[in-house]
């Protein structure tokens, strides 16, 4: 073929690839523009402090399902980093044979499981066994949808960690759990933040296992044995209703929303930022 | 990578064995909880299944007054507006995906790819909003009558313009499965190795020609596993759906009627199913979606893996 | 050991502070500490009357909150019959089976009378009525368009477009739907042999809402659009609520005096477990798609003061409360009722014991 025509080609190719790229971004970007604009004419202090009201009555807040939403977070947090990071360790660290292929391979499994589907577990092992529907039982959800983001990102940060730093560590005498306690942990810190602030992402926004568990709350919470409010569910509520009033305060919710989970990822970037170049 | 494989020996104090003992503990609890999710939902469908066997798959009439439940429909809009979501997302996503890591210069790809890797946290039910007010609504009044107009003598275009429907599920599907699509595959693109890029550059081609020979016929299957990843979660995805879908467990030819997804059904109906058999229907249906989403799952880890080196990128 | 980067050991101080202060939050009660929370959840049909009587309630009694969902009575009488909720609520009267099947004796306590209305969105906002026949034929999907003759011969005058018909019904498990299909059942023969009654049935077309909110949210927003929601649902949200022809052949729109009046002959003849279907009755004035709508409460409840005061609001709502009904175009109980509810109220106990003392 004749070198023009292969550049030619070769022009075409490249427009229509970045014109795939603009196709794409463009959409998303105006979604986001228009969530921002109408959630930011909705929002006002009244949103922040008050509760809802009752069905047709203009006002009221959705103070209730933004800390709801705080408080299943710290709950699914308690409940699922501990256990994540620790297995994160043993997936590293440990020298049994078979069993840390399983547990890779099951939390690869868990990670893609739709969530409504860990809402029904949480329902039959939690709501139903408890005879109600609780923050904890919403909490037990998140916790284990965040699971293996925890597990998956603690272990290969832990993998990181160059193993002079052990060496050195344990040629100073230091017991092994010292080690990786004191030395490896805390070098794999920030990556393991990273991770973390991406499951907080990831679970704020879940609302379908949150239908069944946590269930919802005209008002403050009450402890963690009842429903509680979060702002997903809220939203979805509202946005399916036909009150206009609802509907400003949806997009709002949406917009407070977005607002949180993106600082968690921003965070996670910043956190990280030219400390693991070569890896992300 | 490495670990302390010079101590063999299991020495160590007590504090060694409590702490093995605790991070053992901690990935026995993993596997305990995903077995008892397999149990559990095992148990719960278990009269569902005894009571419909294999025809619950191949029968389409859920009828909870008459207590006889079969998920063809679902299994039918689950697959086709995953698939309708696929065929614009994986063209759209591969394409930006190869412009990201082989054609944009390189100011242009950190800030992009970080914008793409933000919108792909947005949550399902923020998509859905949209969706209710902005994008069904344009569906009714501009493109279906457009496209009932020009294609209508087509079945996929037929019928009244509800503007919620397949049409509108596909759509968001896709919007959101791109982002995930495109950081996948850049993933991909990028773990292969830059000799081959040489290679092809040291022959004299041009930029495309490198990334068609040299590139993309590399990572082929790493694609393909991206491909699988973003269906696995197109699968999977609630909310937005449940939004805009219609709601309604009928098969139909057109894009434009209602129609039903597995996991929207359940968030719809799982709390009030009044019967037994009911729940356990449901339950089943759950089931069903996660042996389906396991198994792309793990073919396209698999597929994705081959290409070495994203293992990081499956992480989503 | 490479330094610690000062901002990572922050940050994970922070979290944990952040976990900690959410978690000690999370314990204790909310500002307004020391409350009871009664959980129900359940039909949406009522739900604006509810939410507001909650909301009055407070004033009432400060120490209860009344946390309601509505999901659906679908939902009520599941989660009811599960016992995950305090009190349920439903418009469809739960069947024998359900009844048996449930842990305990179950109640069905009326609070208001509704009208399930036809509503629909049309350019111009005409005002449209409907016979039975007209609405099963709409529903079975044997009428498709608007302009079709025989909606024209029942609306003369009425400028109908040439729009394709969209049916919204319910999604969920719905009180609102038993309402509407036990009309549909009993006025048209199809119908009952096709579809039957209940509170989630197998419909031959149309598109589904989530909850009356969802109904009236679909409707209202498509053009061209038929569905059927509780009065308040369609007045609140300036969608039109035709009129029905009743059995005694007259054209009756719904308001509260039509409803009183299709109650009027139940109250008569109400059974002791108030189950009783409202459609179809035989009176002059009566709207054809009336029904009460019950909360459901164990007899035997197994928390005393949670079940002194579930009894307490009981009263009240079945007295006070009905103050509330009319600006939300329910229908107030007919006074013979209120008192056999009474009755039945005080048959309330927690271990045998009544829980309302005598008044």
């Amino acid at each position: 073929m004749k070198a023009r025509v292969r550049r030619g080609i070769n022009a075409v190719m490249e427009w229509l690839t970045a014109m795939s790229a603009l196709v794409v971004v463009l959409p998303l970007i105006l979604i986001l523009v228009f969530l921002v604009y109408q959630g930011a004419s909705a929002l006002n202090l009244d949103f922040f402090i008050h509760l809802p009201k009752p069905v047709g009555e203009p006002g009221g807040g959705m103070a209730n399902a933004i800390v709801g939403t705080l408080i299943l977070i710290g709950l699914a947090s308690c409940l699922g980093l501990p256990l994540g990071i620790l297995g994160g360790v043993y997936l590293a660290e440990s020298r049994d044979r078979r069993l840390p292929w399983v547990i890779r391979f099951l939390a690869d499994v868990l990670n893609g499981v739709p969530s409504i589907v860990i809402g029904i577990f949480a329902y039959t092992v939690v709501v139903l066994p408890l005879r109600r529907f609780s923050a904890l039982a919403g909490g037990f959800a998140l916790a284990v949808i965040m699971l293996p983001i925890v597990l998956r990102t603690t272990e290969e940060l832990v993998r990181l960690v160059p193993a002079s730093l052990r060496e050195a560590a344990l040629a100073l005498g230091i017991p092994e759990w010292k080690v990786i306690l004191r030395v490896v942990l805390p070098t794999a810190r920030a990556g393991i933040i990273t991770g973390v602030m991406v499951s907080i992402a990831r679970i704020a926004g879940e609302t379908a296992p949150l239908l069944f568990t946590a269930f919802g709350n005209r008002f403050w919470h009450q402890g963690l044995l009842q429903p509680i409010a979060a702002l997903p569910l809220q939203i979805f509520a509202y946005a399916i209703a036909p009150y206009d009033d609802w509907h400003r305060q949806a997009w709002a919710g949406a917009l407070v929303l977005i607002v949180m989970i993106f600082s968690s990822s921003l965070i996670a970037r910043i956190v990280t930022k030219g400390r693991y170049s070569g890896v992300r | 990578m490495r670990r302390l494989a010079h101590s063999t020996r299991v020495t160590g104090g007590w504090g060694d064995h409590l702490f093995r003992l605790l991070i053992r503990a901690a990935a026995l609890i993993l596997l305990v909880i995903v077995l008892g999710l397999v149990i559990v939902m095992i148990r719960a469908a278990f009269p569902s299944i005894r009571a419909f066997g294999w025809s619950f798959l191949f029968t389409s009439r859920w009828d909870p007054v008459a207590e006889k439940f079969g998920a063809l429909p679902l299994i039918y809009g689950t697959i086709v507006s995953s698939v309708l979501a696929l065929l614009i997302a994986v063209p759209l996503g591969i394409g930006a995906a190869v412009y990201l890591s082989e054609v944009a210069p390189p100011w242009i790809s950190p800030p992009i790819s970080f914008l793409i890797e933000l919108l792909a946290a947005v949550p399902s039910v923020v998509y859905g909003l949209w969706g209710i007010f902005i994008l069904a609504p344009w569906l009714r009044t501009q493109v279906q009558p457009a496209l009932g107009a020009t294609l209508g003598f087509l079945p996929l275009f037929q019928g009244p313009p509800y503007g919620v429907g397949m049409l509108a599920a596909g759509l968001i599907l896709a919007i959101m499965v791109v982002p995930f699509i495109i950081a996948v595959s850049r993933e991909v693109l990028l773990a292969v190795p830059n000799a081959q890029r040489e290679a092809a550059l040291a022959l004299g081609a041009t930029r495309w020609e490198t990334t068609r020979l040299a590139v993309l016929r590399y990572a082929r299957s790493g694609l393909m596993g991206a491909v699988l990843l973003g269906l696995g979660r197109s699968l999977g995805e609630t909310m937005a759906v449940t939004m805009v879908i219609g709601n309604r467990p009928e098969i139909s030819a057109s894009l434009f009627a209602p129609g039903y997804t597995m996991a929207s059904m359940i968030a719809n109906e799982f709390a009030e199913a009044t019967s037994d058999l009911y729940l356990s229907a449901l339950i089943e249906v759950g089931l069903l979606l996660f042996v389906v989403t396991v198994i792309v799952n793990a073919l396209a880890r698999l597929l994705v893996w081959s290409v070495g080196g994203a293992v990081k990128a499956v992480r989503e | 050991m490479r330094s610690n980067v000062p901002a990572s050991l922050i940050l994970s101080v922070a979290l944990l502070g952040l976990a900690g202060l959410v978690l000690t939050v999370g314990f204790a009660p909310g500002p307004v500490s020391a409350q009871m929370l009664m959980n129900g959840t359940g039909a949406t049909f009522p739900y604006p009357i509810y939410s507001k009587w909650f909301d009055e309630y407070i004033k009432v009694d400060p120490s209860v909150r009344f946390n309601y969902q509505s999901i659906g009575s679908g939902g009520g009488i599941r989660q009811i019959m599960e016992r995950t909720v305090d009190f349920g609520a439903s418009d469809g009267p739960m069947t024998d089976e359900q009844l048996t099947k449930a842990p305990g004796e179950l109640f069905h306590i009326p609070t208001v009378l509704g009208a399930v209305v036809p509503t629909y969105k049309l350019p111009g906002d005409p005002k449209l009525r409907f016979t039975s026949d007209l609405l099963a034929e709409i529903f079975l999907g044997k009428i498709t368009k608007w302009n079709d003759p025989r909606i024209v011969a029942v609306n003369p005058g009425v400028a109908l477009p040439d729009r394709p018909i969209i049916v919204v019904h319910r999604s969920d498990g719905s009180g609102t739907t038993y309402i509407w299909t036990d009309y549909l059942a009993k006025v048209s023969k199809e119908w009952e042999q096709r579809v039957g009654r209940g509170t989630s049935v197998n419909w031959p077309v149309g598109l589904g809402g989530k909850g009356n909110e969802g109904v009236a949210g679909q409707v209202k927003s498509t053009p061209g659009a038929i569905g059927y929601v509780e009065l308040a649902y369609a007045t609140k949200n300036n969608l039109p609520a035709a009129a029905i022809r009743n059995q005694a052949g007259k054209f009756v729109e719904p308001s509260i005096q039509s409803t009183t009046a299709a109650a009027a002959g139940a109250a008569k003849n109400m059974p002791s477990d108030f189950r009783v279907s409202l459609t179809n009755p035989p009176g002059e004035d009566a709207y054809p798609i009336a029904s009460f709508t019950w909360l459901l409460v164990y007899k035997d409840q197994p928390h005393q003061v949670k079940g002194q005061a579930l009894v307490k609001f009981l009263w009240w709502a079945i007295h006070d409360g009905q103050k509330y009904t009319s600006n939300l175009l329910y229908a107030p109980l007919p006074s013979q009722v209120v008192s056999q509810i009474e009755a039945k109220v005080k048959q309330i106990t927690y271990q045998g014991k009544p829980l309302l003392a005598a008044r």
